[in-house]
């Protein structure tokens, strides 16, 4: 990296933004920048479809993720210690009858079961999405859907990427301590449990964020006084 | 933020190194090795170890060598794995770790070659972590001028001769002035490389290496005692990078006796625990192993001094081991590797002193060994 990385990644952008929003200022088109109007005039359609497209994208970027930090980590420690190949890529052996019933899983299933969580959402939303002629589409329940898809789409997206790294990371760990000491994979795998939780609050949260959105229905067409009524 | 993207390069790496450390002698496998009769029990107990059948085709009887070179010789076929898995920036961190051999073996080759030796066995003798591929070249020299100029030239170590050391004084200065001016700027390299990468690598290290740095400091100290080196030339020897920088450094520099070199290490409060004397830490005796500090300029004289010198020793190695168990607490970093290294060289050189006290019958002191787990 050189030494003034820094200045180019944040000072570039910063420099090209303020060198256009001065020229809109100085040509006299300084209404050009309009929020109000992005957003009345951007189809729901496209906030719904990116939303959905970020939820999977982000999900399984976070449990490819969180994959290939345990799957490394099994690797290298699976030379010396085969036993632990098993134990963390399918099940874990051992039930501990005593603890409280650990579910059957490991630490690469658990990375992609949230990959699964972002697959179910994208179903979910994605049933939101119906065909409504663009003349039609813009009505306000229309906008309420795309927001809630897109910014719901956004946050099972971002839980699951925070939550896949985090299982990831613990579950190399788990690999290595498990490689050096049986005893201890299970009391990790505690761990990676609560982590793998998140995941979960982030469904939650994404299918509670899109309750009250009804899907696209094409706007009703106001009612028209008939010219032979007196 | 490093174990977001450490697993990429260096996640399997990691793995084995951890594999490997698993394997190293346990305080069970010493009793039993220290409860063996003959070397060839010796050699039955390790087959049982991750050593296996290294020795198996070794004739009867096997000399305490030959289990010291073939002990190292597994170190250097696992640390060969690992270099060859290697990619940068560990690949660069595993090539600094080999600089330190380098320098003795350049320094072996150097005197061998100004006293007329035989270039193979000067060959033989080097260490196999510390071999570069030029290594021959420098055997060819004739005289001072060449020599300097081939190892400006040729070696890995250059930069430590270019900044360091002059043609004339590879010839004036006693070899090991020379050798400890090269391990200074070669400990301050290595630091400051660790550095740039940051993270718990950099923690790690450093504290591994400033220890190494106070311990060269304190050793050439003391060896200096009585002999002609004088203390300006003694204070350009000590490396920058330990705690006792810059007023221990200062004060070591202006020492004349052990007190004052107690008195000196007073600030940091591990290091003050190694001049306690009768206490029961640390053992009595330790493998000296090729310290290049302990035969500075001439002998020590009292015998006294030496027991004590050896006894500081002792702890010295028993803090370093310490220090190396420690780096195995966190994960994605690559002190790991530096660590096993050194733990591993520590278990060869107990092994031989066990061996070296079986094969001489000289049982009462077998014990006087560090193990590392």
């Amino acid at each position: 990296m050189g030494l003034y990385s820094s200045y180019y990644t944040y000072g570039l952008p910063t420099f090209l933004a303020v060198v256009t929003a001065l020229y809109l200022l100085f040509t006299g088109s300084g209404e050009a920048f309009n929020v109000g109007q992005f957003l009345e005039e951007t189809s729901p359609y496209a906030w719904a479809a990116t939303g959905i497209g970020l939820c999977i994208g982000l999900s399984v970027l976070g449990a490819g993720w969180g994959i290939f930090i345990t799957g490394a980590s099994i690797l290298g420690g699976g030379v010396r210690a085969p036993r632990i190949r098993t134990k963390n890529l399918i099940r874990c052996v051992s039930l501990q009858p005593s603890a409280f019933p650990t579910s059957p899983c490991s630490s690469i299933i658990f990375c992609e079961v949230v990959a699964i969580y972002g697959v179910i959402i994208g179903i979910v939303y994605s049933a939101r999405m119906s065909f409504v002629s663009p003349t039609l589409i813009y009505t306000r329940e229309n906008y309420f859907t795309g927001y809630a898809l897109f910014w719901g789409g956004l946050t099972v997206g971002a839980c699951n990427l925070l939550c896949g790294v985090s299982v990831g990371i613990a579950g190399s760990t788990a690999a290595l301590a498990d490689a050096a000491d049986p005893d201890l994979f299970v009391k990790i795998l505690i761990v990676e449990v609560f982590g793998s939780i998140m995941g979960l609050f982030g469904l939650i949260v994404g299918l509670l964020m899109i309750s009250q959105a009804s899907e696209f229905t094409a706007a009703v067409a106001p009612a028209v006084v008939s010219p032979f009524v007196h | 933020m490093e174990a977001l993207l450490f697993n990429v390069s260096g996640g399997f790496l990691e793995g084995i190194v951890r594999g490997y450390k698993a394997g190293l002698l346990t305080q069970n496998q010493y009793n039993n090795l220290t409860q063996c009769e003959t070397i060839e029990d010796f050699r039955t107990q390790l087959s049982a170890t991750d050593y296996g059948n290294f020795l198996a085709n070794e004739p009867l009887p096997i000399s305490t060598s030959t289990i010291s070179d073939k002990a190292t010789q597994v170190l250097v076929d696992q640390f060969n794995y690992l270099r060859s898995n290697a990619v940068e920036p560990l690949s660069k961190f595993l090539e600094y770790m080999t600089y330190a051999y380098m320098i003795d073996n350049v320094i072996l080759i150097i005197t061998g070659t100004l006293h007329g030796r035989n270039t193979n066995e000067l060959l033989q003798r080097c260490h196999p972590l510390g071999i570069f591929d030029t290594m021959p070249a420098l055997c060819v020299a004739t005289n001072v001028e060449e020599l300097y100029h081939t190892v400006l030239v040729e070696t890995p170590l250059a930069p430590y001769f270019r900044d360091s050391v002059t043609a004339a004084d590879l010839d004036d200065l006693n070899i090991e002035i020379i050798r400890n001016t090269l391990y200074k700027a070669y400990l301050e390299d290595f630091d400051a490389f660790c550095q740039s990468l940051g993270g718990p690598t950099a923690e790690i290290m450093h504290r591994i290496l400033a220890f190494e740095a106070d311990r060269r400091a304190i050793n050439i100290t003391i060896n200096s005692f009585g002999t002609q080196l004088s203390k300006e030339q003694r204070a350009k020897l000590f490396p920058t990078i330990g705690r006792l920088f810059p007023e221990g450094n200062n004060a070591l520099a202006r020492a004349d006796d052990i007190e004052q070199v107690r008195q000196a290490c007073e600030p940091v409060a591990e290091y003050r625990a190694f001049f306690d004397s009768g206490s029961g830490a640390g053992r009595p005796n330790g493998q000296g192993g090729s310290e290049s500090t302990a035969n500075l300029l001439g002998d020590l004289g009292v015998s006294d001094e030496l027991g004590a010198a050896a006894d500081l020793e002792d702890r010295f190695f028993v803090h370093e081991v310490h220090l190396n168990k420690l780096a195995f607490l966190q994960q994605f970093q690559y002190a790991v590797f530096y660590s096993y290294v050194k733990l591993k060289e520590q278990e060869i050189r107990s092994l031989t002193w066990i061996a070296e006290c079986i094969a001489q019958n000289a049982r009462d002191r077998i014990h006087d060994f560090i193990p590392t787990f």
